[in-house]
């Protein structure tokens, strides 16, 4: 299978068109050797008798129709083992770090295997992450895909840095790996997550995978497919629970969208590709518990909404799929508040079984459905306050109203270093509800009033 | 017969095939390693062919095997307690032959053939028997009696009759034309199994939803879509009806969504009961699960392998419910193997026919009359996932203009927490009225006064919000403050309705109608305290009214609801109203 091929016909954007090849297996790795000397890879794209499309994934520039092309007759394969957690490799898996190349302990396809959804153990261990937003209302978990829908400016970076530095699962001492992708962020981005990793000591359970703005935006398409390949390799095979990091989704939506303009396809909303669910899906459900097996798989990605819109097809079909959203605010970036995560439009959809009795508290299901209805409420009515004034509210109002300031103030903000506990947390939520008189807990059942409301302490 | 041709190209999921003579919808084995794929489009020579498993790898000239047979399903006992992928192999064996991950080229078939059933025979020698008769009983799980059937389109004398253990592969009745009948038939999945004669929907599906049940009821053998943006209640709704209707069958279709939820169905359902039988709901379920990772096109094929599974349980005179989770997936794998045809495109790039095929698929449902003569119905049930929660988009347009019930959900409402978050002000049902009657005569006679007085007080809080809005609540009149409050009271005590809660997760009719009952009373006495001058406050600072709100969550609703009621009447008696 080492026939080199020099039949290209046509040059297209990230594409070039072969014929007079041998059968040519579809997804097949395809090396590239330049005129100059140089190697490039590709992926078959559509394969038939008369001609075979293929992706390149460092650009086709320099490429000509002298170039010889050679199909390698395999998919393609990250080398994985132990010895990659504290290495920097390139977007497509290459040493970055002037280490020597990955010994590999085996060879892996990075196109994952779906997970037999009868092989799948719910997530429920609960993740501290010492966020109050997070542990108290939008709980995450072992083997959960949740995402941060944030937007240009904003501290997604920081709020990332401060989860990967203080999550734990309280009372357990199991090995864990962090595996970070980057997709077409800056230089200066990547080192700002390089120092952390290095400061906190984080890098020698890392594994680094970067595609930065300056490289080519096709190996977007495998840079992530690389990273959860050897996350899944660590967390399946070495019994290791990896929170793996992907940023930014966006980037790599864009790079989907240019592949499929370039393919000519019909584009389906806002230009992306009609299979971008599909495609997306592949990556997020990437992420799990399996019955039997000790590690995990938790997918912590970032997301930036353009234009701040989460309806936009990007974080609209990422919500569809992930389990839930963390949801950063301009507005609450504005006011000064750290973290600013809006938690409203937030959701966390395994919260349910991390949460409870033996988990976290038997009071913490009640007490986030009653912060949630209070700050909910107490929005709607600042929105009315600057139309109608304060006066015009009652005073059960005007409770909730000041509600809503307190939650901001006391529950939303935090210090970048502050690692709250969930006791601390579930502290400042009764703190604040204690402000509202006790007939407003309705979400809150009696039992739990007697035991944790502050004004029935000592009783 | 089997035809053998070649690959000539290969494009994601789907192949293009020549020499295989196939008809549409014929079932072939593509490549060395014989992926599943299905005949989709014929044009001279060349089909093509969409592929149920990852194409990698496959190359142009491997072989292509036509067994001239459309893709259909194995239908016997076994069926409940399964979980199937999009094509009917049952996930557990995918995963005893090949692990945790899916690999490719495992054939595995829909029944277990080895295991032994005991069929006990109903008919004799000599016994007139056509498509549909019922020939013999297996006892499938504790409390569901599987009817043995004759193929829709076999007739004949009975010459032969056994009963005891055999394997769904046995003859257990011969037929004296010499056509043997075994306890499983094969159907394929595109075409409806036919039934005698469609019936008017005239039950409800109680699925102990109180928003559901109470305002916007679906009757047994209808069709209603759930649409929403992600995060709005689809799956938990979907869920909750899958646990808690008084069906005998559950269908519920994973298509295209998390496998997570799949995997929480799987561990949940054998733990809870049945409300109807106290059986684990397990037993009365078949689960479908082809994930959103897993192949399109046997996501695409996902909706019709359930679909012919529920028409199999209504022939023997069960209701079924289907679940479809969610239907726009399902578009979207026909979008995206459409569009690999090259086909033109109609709207947002689904395909001219998607309207077509969605009313096809919600047609299959129905109250029948089957051909054995058994009443039986299919509810179907479908989700939709509107592009960022816009419903002017076609999936969620081409549903409305075919199901009878709308239920809306609401981003809104989910964000505050209000669930389910059905909006109660553009949802509909257009069983309402026909199932007036039958809520009169078994619920309570002034259930139906009682529901439409409080939707109607909905409507007028909307009214009056949009005032509240520019001048603020306190300046309304003590009467329509009133109104907002009692409404406010239907929201939160009556509709919100926590799926979490052990308690509050059901509500059987009985308690639906005593809570809004309650409401209602309150409704009145504080109308009337109002009237005979007692201050607005110190109604809405009334105990009764705040402790109302809790006793949904109690295990002893009655007494607790008792205990409210006394309480209000003693306040009212207290400030001063009647
Ligand atoms: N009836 C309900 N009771 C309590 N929580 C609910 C209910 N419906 C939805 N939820 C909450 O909303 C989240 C999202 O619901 P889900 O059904 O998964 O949304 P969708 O399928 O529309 O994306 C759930 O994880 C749960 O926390
Ligand atoms: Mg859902």
């Amino acid at each position: 299978m080492t026939k080199e091929y020099k039949t290209i016909v046509e040059i297209s954007g990230p594409l070039i068109f072969l014929e007079k090849t041998e059968p040519v297996g579809y997804g097949e790795l395809v090396h590239i050797n330049l005129p100059d000397g140089t190697t490039k890879r590709g992926q078959v794209l559509d394969t038939s008798a008369d001609i075979v499309v293929v992706q390149v994934f460092e650009g086709t520039g320099g490429l000509n129709d002298e170039s010889g092309v050679v199909f390698t007759g395999e998919t393609i394969k990250l080398s994985v083992s132990k010895d990659m957690l504290g290495r920097i490799l390139s977007g497509s898996g290459d040493p970055l770090d002037g280490g020597p190349r990955i010994v590999p302990e085996k060879m892996a396809d990075i196109i994952g295997a779906a997970m037999n959804p009868y092989s799948r153990m719910p997530p429920e261990d609960f993740i501290q992450t010492g966020i109050s937003t997070i542990d108290g209302t939008n709980t995450l978990v072992r083997g959960q895909k949740l995402p941060i829908f944030s937007g240009s400016g904003l501290p997604h970076n920081e709020i990332a840095l401060q989860i990967a530095r203080q999550a734990k699962v309280v009372g357990s001492e199991e090995e864990f790996a962090v595996v970070f992708a980057a997709m077409g962020i800056t230089n200066e981005e990547a080192q700002y997550f390089m120092e952390d990793f290095e400061k906190t000591g984080a890098l020698e359970r890392a594994v680094v995978f970067l595609n930065l703005a300056d490289d080519p935006a096709v190996e977007r398409i495998i840079t992530p497919r690389m990273a959860l390949t050897a996350a899944e390799y660590l967390a399946y095979e070495h019994d290791m629970h990896v929170l793996v990091i992907l940023t930014d989704i966006t980037n790599y939506c864009e790079a989907l969208r240019q592949m499929g303009a370039a393919r000519e396809e019909v584009p389906g909303r806002r230009g992306y590709p009609g299979y971008m669910y599909t495609d997306l899906a592949s990556l997020y459900e990437r992420a799990g518990v399996i019955k039997g097996n000790k590690g995990t798989v938790t997918q912590f990605s970032i997301l930036t909404m353009p234009g701040d819109d989460i309806t936009h097809p990007i974080p609209d079909l990422s919500g569809y799929i992930t389990e839930g959203q963390i949801v950063v605010s301009r507005e609450l970036h504005r006011k000064g508040i750290y973290p600013p995560i809006n938690v409203l439009p937030s959701l966390s959809r395994l919260m349910n079984s991390g949460i409870g009795e033996g988990k976290t508290r038997d009071d913490h299901k009640a007490v986030s459905d009653q912060l949630y209805a209070g700050y909910a409420e107490g929005l709607d009515l600042r929105g009315l306050v600057a139309i109608v004034g304060k006066e015009a509210l009652s005073e059960r109002d005007q409770k909730i109203l000041e509600f809503a300031d307190l939650f901001e103030d006391r529950f939303v903000r935090q210090g970048r270093d502050e690692d709250r506990s969930i006791e601390d947390t579930l502290k400042v939520a009764w703190d604040i509800l204690s402000e509202l008189p006790e007939a407003q807990l309705s979400r809150i059942d009696n039992k739990f009033i007697d035991k944790y409301h502050p004004a029935h302490q000592g009783k | 017969m089997e035809i053998k041709g070649e690959i000539y190209r290969v494009a994601g999921p789907v192949a293009m095939v020549t020499g295989i003579n196939p008809r549409m919808y014929d079932v072939v084995k593509v490549g060395h390693e014989g992926l599943m794929g299905e005949v989709i489009k014929i044009e001279g020579k060349k089909s093509t062919v969409q592929v149920y498993e990852d194409t990698s790898g496959i190359k142009p000239g491997e072989p292509v095997i036509n067994a001239g047979m459309p893709l259909s399903v194995e239908l016997g006992p076994g069926l409940l307690e399964s979980i199937y992928d999009g094509i009917q192999r049952p996930l557990q064996v995918l995963q005893e032959k090949m692990g945790d991950f899916i690999e490719r080229g495992v054939t595995a078939s829909g029944l277990n053939h080895e295991k032994l059933w005991d069929f006990k025979p109903t008919v004799s020698v000599g016994d007139k028997v056509k498509g549909g008769s019922v020939i013999g009983t297996v006892q499938e799980t504790m409390n569901i009696e599987h009817k043995i059937m004759v193929p829709p389109n076999v007739s004949g004398t009975v010459s032969e009759i056994k009963g005891g253990e055999f394997t769904v592969d046995d003859t257990i009745c011969l037929l004296s034309d010499g056509t043997e009948l075994s306890m499983m038939q094969k159907w394929p999945v595109r075409v409806p199994r036919p039934s005698a004669k469609k019936l008017m929907p005239n039950k409800p599906l109680i699925t102990g939803q109180r928003i559901l049940d109470g305002l916007f009821p679906v009757a047994k053998g209808g069709t209603a879509a759930i649409p929403g943006p992600f995060g709005s209640g689809k799956t938990v709704t979907q869920q909750q009806l899958a646990k808690w209707s008084d069906t005998d069958i559950v269908v519920y279709i994973g298509c295209g969504e998390r496998g997570n939820e799949m995997a929480d169905v799987l561990n949940e359902f054998p733990e809870l009961e049945d409300p109807k039988t106290g059986r684990p709901l397990m037993e009365r379920t078949v689960l479908i699960a082809n994930t959103s990772n897993m192949p399109v096109a046997a996501r695409e094929a996902s909706v019709y392998t359930g679909i012919t599974i529920a028409e199999y349980y209504r022939d023997m005179g069960y209701d079924v419910s289907l679940m479809a989770d969610s239907t726009s997936r399902w578009a979207e794998a026909m979008r995206e193997i459409s569009s690999r045809l090259e086909e033109m495109p109609g709207e947002e790039g689904y395909p001219a026919y998607l309207s077509a095929r969605l009313s096809e698929f919600y047609e299959r449902s129905g109250c029948v009359k089957s051909l054995s003569g058994d009443e039986g119905s299919i509810t179907v049930i479908g989700a939709v996932s509107p592009p960022g929660g816009d419903f002017s988009e076609p999936v969620t347009q081409n549903t409305l203009r075919i199901v009878k019930v709308f239920w809306a959900l609401d981003a809104k409402l989910s964000q505050r927490r209000h669930f389910p978050s059905i909006n109660w002000l553009t949802s509909y049902s257009l069983y309402s009225k026909s199932l007036s009657d039958w809520f009169g005569k078994n619920v309570a006679t002034d259930w139906v006064d009682l529901r439409d007085n409080s939707m109607e007080l909905l409507q007028k809080e909307a009214e009056l919000q949009e005032i509240v809005q520019l001048v603020g609540s306190d300046a309304l009149p003590e009467d329509q403050q009133l109104t907002l409050e009692i409404a406010r009271m239907i929201r939160e005590y009556f509709l919100q309705q926590n799926a979490f809660h052990p308690v509050d997760t059901y509500c059987a009719f009985d308690k639906q109608y005593k809570l809004l009952k309650a409401i209602s009373k309150f409704s009145d006495m504080a109308t009337a305290a109002l009237e005979s001058g007692v201050p607005m406050t110190d109604i809405i600072t009334l105990e009764s009214k705040d402790e109302l709100a809790k006793v949904k969550f109690e295990e002893d609703f009655e007494t607790a609801l008792n205990t409210v009621l006394k309480k209000m009447d003693n306040e009212f008696a207290r400030i001063g109203g009647k």
